[in-house]
C-alpha cells in the first residue's frame, strides 16, 4: 500500500501528548465523586491454606472507616457462583476475591476496608488481624516440574501448539551436530507506572459510571453487569488514558471487582487502588523451564528441533500462552517436536505480558541458535539465513508476507555485523569485553479475534470524529486512527477528534494481541468509506469515482449539499477463524552490543539494533517509540527482572521497585529501530501487521547470545545478573 | 501508618527533651526513609518530631582544617558544594552514586547515617523479621539472601547497612557529633555503626535521646587518590551489591597511606585499619591490593546464594584501589568501570 | 512545641503554583495525596508511594523531590511547582513542547514526574552532557521506554538555551 497519504504513513506528533504533558490527562484514580469514599486491600501472609478468623474490631474503630468486606460478610452477587467465570479467562475457576476462606496465593485479598479517606483506610488496613490455618505450599517451579502436565484444554484465543512434524527423536539421535540445554527464565511483573485503581461513581439516576484501568473498557463492562447482576441499571466504564497495562489490563483486575462490590453495597462511590507492593498479586509473566534439542548437519541445516516448556500456573486456572507457537515457524526443518506443559504452583494465575510466551519461548530457542553457530562454526546470522523458510512448514501454508531476511540483511548493515570477530572474547576494549549477538523475533499478526466496529461523525463544521471503545494504552492508538481517518476523509488532522476507551463506544474488544491498531484502524478506515458512500447518496451526486479520489474535495460540502447538521457511519470488522489460506506474522532481527567488565561483570547494553518487519507502518514516530519502549522491557527480562518468591513463605518477595528492578534511564544507550518494507495484504484491509510485541520478542535472546560473545560462557537463565555470569568471568 | 502526633521542635534541646522524654517518638529530617517506613508499618513512632527548623543547615570550615557538615545539609548540597568536591570528592562521589537526585534534594546526612537495612523482610511486616521484631526470626538466613551480609553478620541478623555516603564517611574518619540528654559528644565514625550481634534491632550506638549534631571530616593530606566504586543489579537508582570507598596517599611509588571502606557487605561500612597496615610502604600494584582484598574478606561468609558478593567485593577492591591509585576515580555518570 | 495531638487536623499553608492554599490535613498526609486527593490536582501521579519511582516528583521551594515522601504537615508556608503550574496546552513551557517533539512519553503516565524532574535537573545545574542527564533522569522510571525521546528532549532545551545566552 503506498502511502501517498497526506498524514497516514508520518511521523506525526502525539495527538495526546499536549494533555500528558500538562497533567491533563486523568487516569482511573484520579476522577472524583461526591462523598467518594476509598477502599484498601488487606492481603494475606500465607501462600495456601483457610482463613480461620479475621478480626477487623480495631480497625472498625478506626476514625472514618465504614465497613470491611471479608469473605463472611461479603454480599452475594453472581460471581460468587461457581459458574461464573470472566471471558478472557483461561480454563479453569477464575480467582473471585471474598469469595471463601480459602487462601490461594500470597497477597490475596482477604479483607477490603472502606473508609471515607484513602488515609482512613490504609491505616485501618493494618488493624485487620487474620488467622489461619496453613497448609504446605508449592511455589518453587523446581520442585513442581516433575508434576508437569499437557493442559487438557486450550485457552481461547491462544493458538495451540502445533503437532509434531515427522520424527525429531530419531532425527536428533542420528544428527552430526547436537546441541541440546535448558533454559531457564524467572518470573516478571508487569508493572506499569499507573497503579491499578477504579473509581465507581454511583449515580442516583441508576447510572454507574466506573473509571477503570483496563485494556478493555468493553469487557469490564460486560463482566461488572453479569457479576453484579446490574441489568436494571446503566453500567458505563471508561478508560480514556491508561498508564501503561502491558497484558495486566486484559482482565478484569481485583480492584474494579472490589470497587463495584463496595460501591453496590453501600450505594456510594468508590476508589479503590492497588498499592505497588500488592500488583505483583494481579499476575506475572509465566517462569519457564525449558530444553532445547537441535539438531544439524556440520553446515548446520536443521534436521531435529526439538523443545520442551514446563511454564508456571496457579492452582485453579492452566494459564496458558504461545511459548512454544512460533518455535516451527522460523527455521526450515523436517523434524519438529514442540511440548507446551504447565505446572500448578500456589500462586496467582500467570497474566499476559508483552509478546507473551514468545518473548520465553524464544529466548531459549533462539540461544540454542546460537549454540549450533557455535557447534557449527557458522555466523549465527549466516546459520540462520541458511535455514531460511518462507512458509510454515507446520501448516504447510503460505505466510502472508515475510520480510525477515530484509530485517536480516538491513539490520546487519547498520549494525556493522561483518566487523564481528567469531571468536568469544575476541573483541574489547581496554577492560571491556565487548560482545555482539543477535536473535530472531516473531509474533502474530492477526485481527482481533472478536469484531470490533467503529463510527465516523462529520459535522457541519468540518469537524470528524472518530469513536471506538478500545483503549490507547499508550501505544499511540488515538494518533494513527486520526491519521487514518484524516486521510480516509481528506482532511488536515486537526479537523479530527478520535475518542477511546469507554464502553458505551463503539464495541471493540480490547487493546491487546498486537491487533489493535490492524483492528480499529480498518474498522475506522472501514467507517470512513461507508461515510463517504452515504455523503454521496444523500447529495445526489453521479461522479464519486473521480470524487473519492480527489483530495481537493471536501466533504463537508456534500453534507452541506444534503442538508444535514451530522452524519455518521458505523464499521464492523470480522476476522473469520476458518479458511485461512495464509501464516501471518511480524518478524525481527536485533543486533545487540554488550559491554561487560571483565573482572567485575557489570553489563552495559551498549547498542541495539531492531530491524522490525510488521507491514504497513502507520507513524514511524510512535511506532519507533513502541518498538523501542519494548526493547528496554526486554532489557529489563534479560538483565534485571525476577520476581523472586521466597519459597519458604511461598511468597514474592520483589514487591518494591527497590527490590524488583526495570530498566532505568541509565540502563538504556542507543536503540535504533528500522521497519523494513513489507506489503501485506491479508491480514488486514489497512496494510498493517501490528507493533506491539515484536519489539520485545527478539532483545533477549540477542542480549544473552552477545553476552556469551563477550565472556565465552554461555548463562541459560534469565535475568542474566552479575552473580549469574561471575563463574564465567576468570580472572 | 500508624497515626502519629506531629511536632515541630525549634530547639536542639527540645528536640531532645522530646526525644528522650517519648520512647515512640522518631525524628524526621528529610523524611525519604521513615515516611517510606511508617507507610509500611515498619516504623510506628507515636510522635514524629520534625527536627528542619533547628540550626543544622550548614557546612563549616573547622579549626583543624577540616570541615563540619550540619545534620540536615541535604545529601545533594553535600555533593555539590565546592569544598566538598574540592576537599573530599570521595564523599560527593559517593553521595552522587545513591539514590536518585530528588532523595538526593531531601535526604540530609544526619538521616542518611539513620536509614535503615533494605531487606526485603525488614520490609514486609506481613513475615517474620529480627531487626523490625525481635525475637520473631530471620527468613533471609533460608530465603532469598543474594544480595545480604558477608562480614559480620550474626545468627540472628544478615542484613546490610544501604548507604553509599557511610562507605565514604568511614574511608575518611570521620566523627559524629551528637547531643543528648547527658551533653555532646563525639563518635568516631567506625563506631557508631554497630553489628547486629544479639541485637539487631538497634543499628548505632546512639544513647535513648540522643540525636546527630554533624559530621566532622578531618583535614586529609594533599592530593590523596579516591574512587568510589559500586556495583549494582542496574546502573542506576539501585542500592549496591558491593561498594569499595578507596582514599590513597602515594608518594615516589610507594604508598604512604591507603583508606579502605566496603558498603552493602556488613551491617555497616566495613573497615579493617590492620589491614591497611599491610598497604603501607609497599608499591601500588595489583598483586598488594590483591593481599589486602585476600585479607578483608578472609573472614567473610556466605549465605546460600551471595557467595559471589565474596568474589566480587575481592575484585571489586583490586579494581577501586587501582583508580585511585592511578588517579582515575570512578565517573558516578558514566556508567563503564575505568 | 506541639502542635498536634493524636490525628487532629490542623491548617497548612502550601502555595500551589502561584495560589496559597490552607488545607485542613491529618499529620498523615502527604504533599502528594495533598495534592491528588485534596487539591485535585491530580498531574502529580503515584506510581509507587516510595520514592522508588519518581512520578510525584514536584518542585518543592525549586528543588525537585518525591511529593510521596514529603508530610505535607511540615511544609507550612512553601512553594509547589506540580506540572499544572508549568504550562497549559496553549502555552506550553519549551520542555513540554520538546517532550511531545521528541515522543518522549507513551501511556504518559510518569511524564508529570520526569518533565519536573529535569526542570529540577537543569535548575541544578548537571545536565551538562548525555550522560550527565541519563543518570540524573534515572530517579524517573519509565515502562513504556520512552528514556531516549526524554533525554533528547531536554537536551533540545538545553541546547536552545545554550544559544540564547550565547546570542544575548
Amino acid at each position: 500500500m503506498a502511502d501517498a497519504a497526506l498524514n497516514t504513513g508520518r511521523p506525526l506528533l502525539r495527538v495526546d501528548g499536549p494533555l500528558k504533558v500538562t497533567g491533563g490527562a486523568k487516569y482511573a484514580a484520579e476522577y472524583d465523586a461526591p462523598d467518594l469514599v476509598h477502599g484498601v486491600i488487606v492481603p494475606s501472609s500465607i501462600a495456601r491454606g483457610r482463613i480461620v478468623s479475621v478480626d477487623t474490631r480495631a480497625a472498625q474503630a478506626f476514625p472514618g472507616v465504614l465497613k470491611i468486606f471479608t469473605h463472611e460478610n461479603r454480599p452475594w452477587g453472581a460471581h460468587f457462583s461457581v459458574f461464573f467465570k470472566d471471558p478472557m479467562g483461561p480454563p479453569g475457576k477464575p480467582f473471585r476475591p471474598l469469595l471463601d476462606g480459602q487462601v490461594h496465593f500470597s497477597g490475596q485479598p482477604v479483607a477490603l476496608i472502606v473508609a471515607e479517606s484513602f488515609e482512613a483506610a490504609r491505616d485501618a488496613a493494618a488493624l485487620v488481624r487474620v488467622s489461619y490455618h496453613t497448609e504446605a505450599h508449592k511455589t518453587d517451579l523446581e520442585k513442581e516440574a516433575v508434576h508437569a502436565y499437557t493442559p487438557p484444554r486450550t485457552r481461547l484465543g491462544v493458538p495451540p501448539t502445533p503437532k509434531p512434524t515427522g520424527d525429531a527423536d530419531r532425527a536428533f539421535a542420528s544428527s552430526p551436530v547436537k546441541v541440546e540445554a535448558t533454559y531457564r527464565a524467572s518470573p516478571e511483573n508487569h508493572h506499569p507506572m499507573e497503579l491499578f485503581a477504579s473509581t465507581v461513581v454511583w449515580g442516583a439516576d441508576k447510572t454507574i459510571t466506573v473509571y477503570d484501568k483496563t485494556q478493555s473498557p468493553k469487557s469490564v463492562q460486560i463482566y461488572l453487569k453479569a457479576a453484579f447482576l446490574l441489568f436494571g441499571r446503566r453500567v458505563r466504564v471508561v478508560s480514556p488514558y491508561v498508564g501503561g497495562a502491558f497484558g495486566l489490563g486484559l482482565r478484569p483486575q481485583q480492584s474494579v471487582f472490589l470497587a463495584m462490590l463496595a460501591a453496590k453495597a453501600l450505594k456510594r462511590s468508590v476508589r479503590v487502588v492497588i498499592p505497588r507492593d500488592q500488583m505483583y498479586t494481579l499476575g506475572y509473566r509465566a517462569n519457564a523451564i525449558q530444553t532445547v534439542s537441535l539438531g544439524a548437519d556440520e553446515d548446520g541445516h536443521l534436521h531435529a528441533l526439538k523443545q520442551e516448556a514446563i511454564a508456571a500456573t496457579s492452582q485453579y486456572e492452566d494459564a496458558q500462552d504461545p511459548m512454544l507457537f512460533f518455535s516451527g515457524l522460523l527455521y526450515g526443518c523436517e523434524n519438529v517436536k514442540l511440548a507446551y506443559k504447565l505446572a500448578k504452583l500456589d500462586t496467582i494465575s500467570p497474566c499476559d505480558m508483552r509478546a507473551p510466551g514468545a518473548a520465553t519461548g524464544m529466548f531459549a530457542l533462539e540461544s540454542a541458535m546460537d549454540e549450533l553457530a557455535y557447534a557449527t562454526g557458522r555466523d549465527p546470522l549466516d546459520l540462520r539465513l541458511e535455514n531460511y523458510i518462507d512458509y510454515d512448514q507446520m501448516e504447510h501454508r503460505k505466510m502472508s508476507s515475510k520480510a525477515l531476511r530484509d530485517c536480516y540483511t538491513q539490520g546487519a548493515d547498520k549494525f556493522g555485523w561483518s566487523a564481528r570477530t567469531a571468536a568469544p572474547r575476541s573483541m574489547r576494549d581496554g577492560r571491556d569485553l565487548i560482545g555482539w549477538g543477535m536473535a530472531t523475533g516473531i509474533w502474530d499478526a492477526a485481527l482481533s479475534p472478536l469484531p470490533a466496529r467503529a463510527t465516523v461523525t462529520l459535522t457541519a463544521d468540518n469537524r470528524l470524529e472518530v469513536t471506538t471503545s478500545v483503549t490507547d494504552i499508550g501505544t499511540g492508538t488515538y494518533t494513527i486512527l486520526s491519521q487514518l481517518a484524516a486521510d480516509a476523509m481528506q482532511l488536515p488532522m486537526d479537523r479530527v477528534t478520535t475518542r477511546l476507551g469507554d464502553s458505551s463506544l463503539p464495541y471493540n474488544p480490547t487493546q491487546g494481541g498486537s491487533w489493535t491498531a490492524s483492528t480499529a484502524g480498518s474498522a475506522v478506515q472501514a467507517a470512513c468509506e461507508k461515510l463517504k458512500d452515504k455523503l454521496l447518496k444523500h447529495s445526489h451526486r453521479t461522479d464519486q469515482a473521480s470524487l473519492t479520489s480527489d483530495p481537493s474535495v471536501e466533504f463537508v460540502t456534500l453534507l452541506n449539499v444534503a442538508g444535514k447538521a451530522r452524519m455518521e457511519a458505523t464499521a464492523t470488522i470480522t476476522n473469520l477463524p476458518f479458511g485461512k489460506k495464509f501464516t501471518s506474522a511480524t518478524h525481527s532481527a536485533v543486533f545487540v552490543e554488550v559491554r561487560i567488565d571483565e573482572e567485575l561483570g557489570a553489563i552495559r547494553v551498549t547498542r541495539v539494533v531492531s530491524a522490525i518487519a510488521a507491514g504497513r507502518i502507520l507513524n514511524p514516530l510512535t511506532a519507533q517509540s513502541q518498538i523501542r519502549g519494548a526493547a528496554i522491557m526486554a532489557i529489563g527480562k534479560a538483565l534485571h527482572e525476577d520476581a523472586a518468591s521466597d519459597h519458604n513463605l511461598g511468597r514474592c518477595m520483589a514487591h518494591s521497585f527497590a527490590d524488583y528492578h526495570i530498566p532505568s534511564n541509565a540502563d538504556v544507550f542507543d536503540l535504533e529501530v528500522i521497519f523494513v518494507k513489507e506489503l501485506d495484504t491479508e491480514v488486514s484491509p489497512i496494510g498493517t501487521k501490528g507493533l506491539g510485541e515484536i519489539g520485545s520478542v527478539a532483545v533477549a535472546p540477542a542480549i544473552a547470545n552477545a553476552v556469551f560473545h563477550a565472556t565465552g560462557y554461555r548463562v541459560r537463565e534469565l535475568p542474566i545478573t552479575i552473580d549469574r555470569l561471575l563463574p564465567g568471568l576468570p580472572l | 501508618m500508624k497515626r502519629f502526633r506531629y511536632m515541630k521542635a525549634v530547639s536542639v534541646r527540645e528536640a531532645i527533651g522530646i526525644f528522650a522524654a517519648e520512647p515512640g517518638a522518631a525524628l524526621m529530617a528529610g523524611g525519604t526513609n521513615l515516611v517510606d517506613l511508617m507507610k509500611y508499618d515498619v516504623s510506628t513512632p507515636t510522635v514524629v518530631v520534625d527536627i528542619n527548623g533547628l540550626p543544622l543547615h550548614d557546612i563549616t570550615e573547622q579549626p583543624d582544617g577540616g570541615l563540619r557538615l550540619g545534620a540536615l545539609v541535604s545529601n545533594a548540597d553535600v555533593a555539590y558544594d565546592p569544598r566538598i568536591t574540592e576537599r573530599y570528592p570521595l564523599l560527593s562521589s559517593a553521595i552522587l552514586a545513591g539514590a536518585s537526585g530528588q532523595l538526593r534534594n531531601m535526604a540530609t546526612v544526619g538521616g542518611n547515617l539513620l536509614q535503615r537495612t533494605r531487606c526485603s523482610y525488614f520490609y514486609d511486616v506481613q513475615v517474620p523479621c529480627n531487626k523490625r521484631e525481635p525475637g520473631s526470626g530471620c527468613p533471609a538466613k533460608t530465603g532469598l539472601n543474594r544480595g545480604h551480609a558477608i562480614l559480620g553478620a550474626s545468627p540472628l541478623c544478615i542484613a546490610t547497612h544501604p548507604s553509599d555516603m557511610c562507605v565514604a564517611l568511614s574511608a575518611l574518619d570521620a566523627t559524629i557529633l551528637v547531643e543528648g540528654p547527658r551533653g555532646v559528644r563525639s563518635i568516631p565514625f567506625s563506631e557508631f555503626h554497630r553489628l547486629p550481634g544479639e541485637s539487631p534491632e538497634r543499628d548505632t550506638t546512639l544513647e535513648p535521646g540522643e540525636i546527630i549534631l554533624a559530621v566532622d571530616l578531618p583535614l586529609l593530606p594533599p592530593s590523596m587518590g579516591y574512587s568510589y566504586l559500586k556495583i549494582r543489579d542496574r546502573l542506576s537508582y539501585a542500592f549496591a551489591l558491593v561498594s569499595v570507598a578507596v582514599l590513597i596517599k602515594i608518594d615516589d611509588r610507594i604508598i604512604q597511606q591507603a583508606h579502605l571502606s566496603l558498603g552493602s557487605v556488613a551491617h555497616k561500612a566495613w573497615r579493617d585499619k590492620d589491614a591497611e597496615t599491610l598497604l603501607v610502604g609497599a608499591a601500588p600494584v595489583r598483586a598488594v591490593f590483591k593481599r589486602i582484598a585476600d585479607r578483608l574478606l578472609d573472614s567473610a561468609i556466605a549465605q546460600e546464594q551471595n557467595g559471589f558478593k565474596i568474589e566480587l567485593a575481592h575484585r571489586a577492591t583490586v579494581r577501586c584501589l587501582e583508580q585511585a591509585a592511578a588517579g582515575t576515580p570512578q565517573s558516578q555518570a558514566n556508567k563503564r568501570i575505568c | 512545641m506541639i502542635l498536634t495531638q493524636d490525628s487532629t487536623q490542623i491548617e497548612v499553608t502550601i502555595h500551589v503554583n502561584g495560589t496559597p492554599h490552607a488545607v485542613k490535613t491529618d499529620p498523615c498526609v502527604t504533599l502528594l495525596d495533598l495534592l491528588r486527593d485534596h487539591l485535585q490536582l491530580t498531574g502529580s501521579k503515584k506510581g509507587c508511594d516510595h520514592g522508588q519511582c519518581g512520578a510525584c516528583t514536584v518542585l518543592l521551594d525549586g528543588k525537585r523531590v518525591n511529593s510521596c515522601l514529603v508530610l505535607a504537615i511540615s511544609r507550612e508556608g512553601s512553594s509547589v511547582t506540580t506540572i499544572e503550574g508549568l504550562g497549559s496546552i496553549a502555552n506550553l513551557h519549551p520542555l513540554q513542547s520538546a517532550f511531545i517533539r521528541h515522543d518522549a512519553l507513551q501511556c504518559g503516565y510518569c511524564t508529570p514526574g520526569q518533565i519536573c524532574s529535569a526542570i529540577g535537573l537543569m535548575l541544578e545545574g548537571h545536565a551538562k552532557s548525555h550522560d550527565e542527564i541519563r543518570e540524573g533522569m534515572s530517579g524517573n522510571l519509565c515502562r513504556c521506554g520512552a528514556y531516549i525521546g526524554i533525554v533528547e528532549a531536554i537536551e533540545d532545551v538545553m541546547e536552545s538555551e545554550s544559544s540564547r545566552e550565547e546570542n544575548r
